[in-house]
């Protein structure tokens, strides 16, 4: 399959996990960790207390109801929200604002899909934190673009407006820009919202290619039935942190219910 | 050929008025720089802003007549008085009441611009207010014509040299930051530009219609492209070139020049709208696959 030798082609060590790209091979895994992290928003705290630590090649799901702050973390992360307090660090240094090294992936609904652009426009953009606002495109940029759009199987549709896309061809092309950046950590808000059964199940392979190349994907996720088979590690959040673990260890009835709630004190019971 | 004193002097002749000649100069710089900046209006999606923008650059041109008099400065100084007024002015009022920056804008440039008709009235000004109101492209003086020109370069130059940071800006202003893009620094950098060019079109169409020429050439280019770049290219040309056009059309159809410039730019938008080969009325939509 042309996709995959294209995906582990840059696999020149043996034990080691590259992020393709910049030829960045790596003698350890890239650890993030997150300690004690605390984020209000629109001067609610919308996150508590939340410290996980994970590295490059595995796959989270962030899992809990409306409102538990999934999508507050995820920009957390990707350095568009200042916490209030803790910590992130990223290959041991203190993650102060975004880095190119992370990508953020918008929710589809956040997205100005009549925005004039085509998908190799957009893939292009991923260039641009290595560009800078002026240097030229080099061969090397031409490559990662096309390396990406390829990675993704949009060669054949790199022409063609974002709007006139399929919703799984959509999130491709959002993939390929974060591909095209050389991210390491790949930040995805509700990825498989609006999507068919196919295109759910394309994007759990490619999820597979991308966190065995050594990417680690963090992604809201609210279908619990598919949890269990897309990601690795699952993080429930209710605001505070539930639980964070291993899908096989701590996907759990028991948490599930701790997270959304169903066996949780509501706090009616005192006054009846 | 008889000299007839009484009648109306040709296109021609007029054409060969200096008067005329610095007005279609104009027409093309101010029509370009406009068209040119529309691009970034309609792609940040803040027509109603830029609006509300136009109408309130009245008061603070009067503030700055009342004080300083009547100069060449006056529209340029006024302009940016202005609009620091409105734009800290709403955030401010949005930030210490419940109103919302759009009604809280509503509410100043109303007032602002009000205040504005009465102090100028009261200036005896009356010649002045109109042509702030709709413009004087026929009267520029080469002073204006270097201002405009002035402009026009500083508001195309500084779009051009942002256009990487400012093209992921315009398609995700919220997340723009997650790639790098340097947000406030664009916020205040497209917030001048749009001041400037704000300030060349009241010279040429006025200050009520100055909107109509900074959203509508590059919205009638979206109609015809995918391409961004495209936009602020074609909006540039689409600018000039209908400006020029309604200047020469103005003059024997005895049109108003800021209503043919406006005008002419609505029927270009409109042609598209109907024609447009791919996002037109009659267009086969791309099947969505």
């Amino acid at each position: 399959m042309v996709k995959s030798e294209l995906l582990h082609e840059a696999h020149d060590h043996a034990h080691d996990h590259v992020c393709w790209g910049g030829g960045h091979a790596h003698a350890h895994h890239h650890r993030l960790e997150v300690s004690d992290l605390c984020v209000s928003y629109n001067e609610v705290r919308a996150l508590e207390h939340i410290s996980f630590a994970t590295e490059c090649g595995r796959s989270i799901a962030l899992v809990g109801p409306n409102g538990a702050g999934k999508s507050t973390l995820l920009k957390c992360l990707a350095g568009l929200i200042v916490p209030d307090s803790g910590n992130i660090i990223w290959r041991g240094q203190r993650l102060t604002r975004s880095s190119h090294e992370i990508a953020y992936l918008p929710q589809r609904g956040d997205v100005n899909w009549n925005f004039p652009i085509t998908v190799r426009g957009l893939v292009e953009m991923g260039r641009f934190p290595n560009l800078g606002w002026w240097r030229r495109f080099s061969d090397h940029d031409e490559t990662m673009v096309k390396r990406a759009l390829e990675a993704m199987d949009l060669m054949d549709l790199q022409d063609r407006q974002i709007s006139a896309l399929s919703g799984g061809q959509q999130q491709r092309v959002f993939l390929a820009r974060a591909l095209a950046q050389e991210a390491h950590v790949l930040l995805l808000d509700e990825p498989y919202t609006g999507l068919d059964k196919p295109s759910q199940e394309v994007l759990a392979g490619l999820f597979r290619e991308l966190t065995k190349e050594g990417r680690l994907l963090i992604a809201s996720h609210h279908d619990l039935q598919t949890v269990a088979d897309i990601f690795d590690d699952v993080l429930m959040l209710r605001r505070t942190q539930i639980v964070f673990g291993s899908t096989e260890e701590v996907f759990t009835a028991a948490n599930i219910d701790a997270a959304y709630g169903a066996n949780i004190p509501t706090g009616l019971e005192d006054r009846f | 050929m008889a000299a007839d004193l009484s009648a109306v002097p040709s296109l021609s002749d007029f054409l060969a008025e200096p008067i005329a000649r610095r007005a279609l100069l104009a027409c093309v710089m101010i029509g370009f720089a406009n068209g040119f900046v529309s691009a970034f209006v309609v792609l940040r999606r803040s027509a109603l802003k830029v609006g509300t923008l136009s109408h309130s650059l009245l008061p603070g041109i009067a503030l700055v007549v009342l004080i300083a008099g009547v100069t060449n400065w006056s529209l340029l100084a006024g302009s940016v008085f202005a609009a620091l007024f409105v734009g800290l002015g709403s955030v401010f009022l949005s930030r210490t009441s419940r109103l919302d920056q759009d009604t809280s804008m509503g509410i100043l440039y109303t007032t602002g611009f009000a205040a504005g008709l009465i102090i100028l009235q009261r200036l005896n000004l009356r010649q002045k207010l109109d042509e702030w109101l709709f413009g004087s492209i026929v009267g520029m003086a080469d002073t204006d014509l270097w201002i405009a020109f002035g402009i026009s370069l500083v508001a195309v130059v500084t779009l051009v040299v942002l256009q990487r940071p400012l093209l992921i800006y315009m398609f995700e202003p919220n997340v723009a930051a997650s790639l790098g893009v340097p947000v406030r620094l664009l916020n205040y950098a497209t917030f001048g530009v749009v001041i400037l060019v704000l300030v060349s079109s009241l010279q040429a169409v006025g200050c009520i219609l100055s909107v109509g020429l900074l959203i509508t050439p590059a919205a009638t280019v979206y109609l015809l492209t995918n391409e961004a770049k495209w936009l602020f290219i074609g909006g540039g040309i689409l600018g000039a070139v209908g400006s020029v056009l309604a200047f020469l059309l103005q003059y024997p159809l005895g049109w108003s020049v800021s209503g043919a410039i406006v005008v002419v730019q609505g029927i270009f938008f409109l042609t598209a709208y109907v024609f447009s080969p791919r996002y037109g009325l009659f267009a086969k939509r791309e099947v969505q696959v």
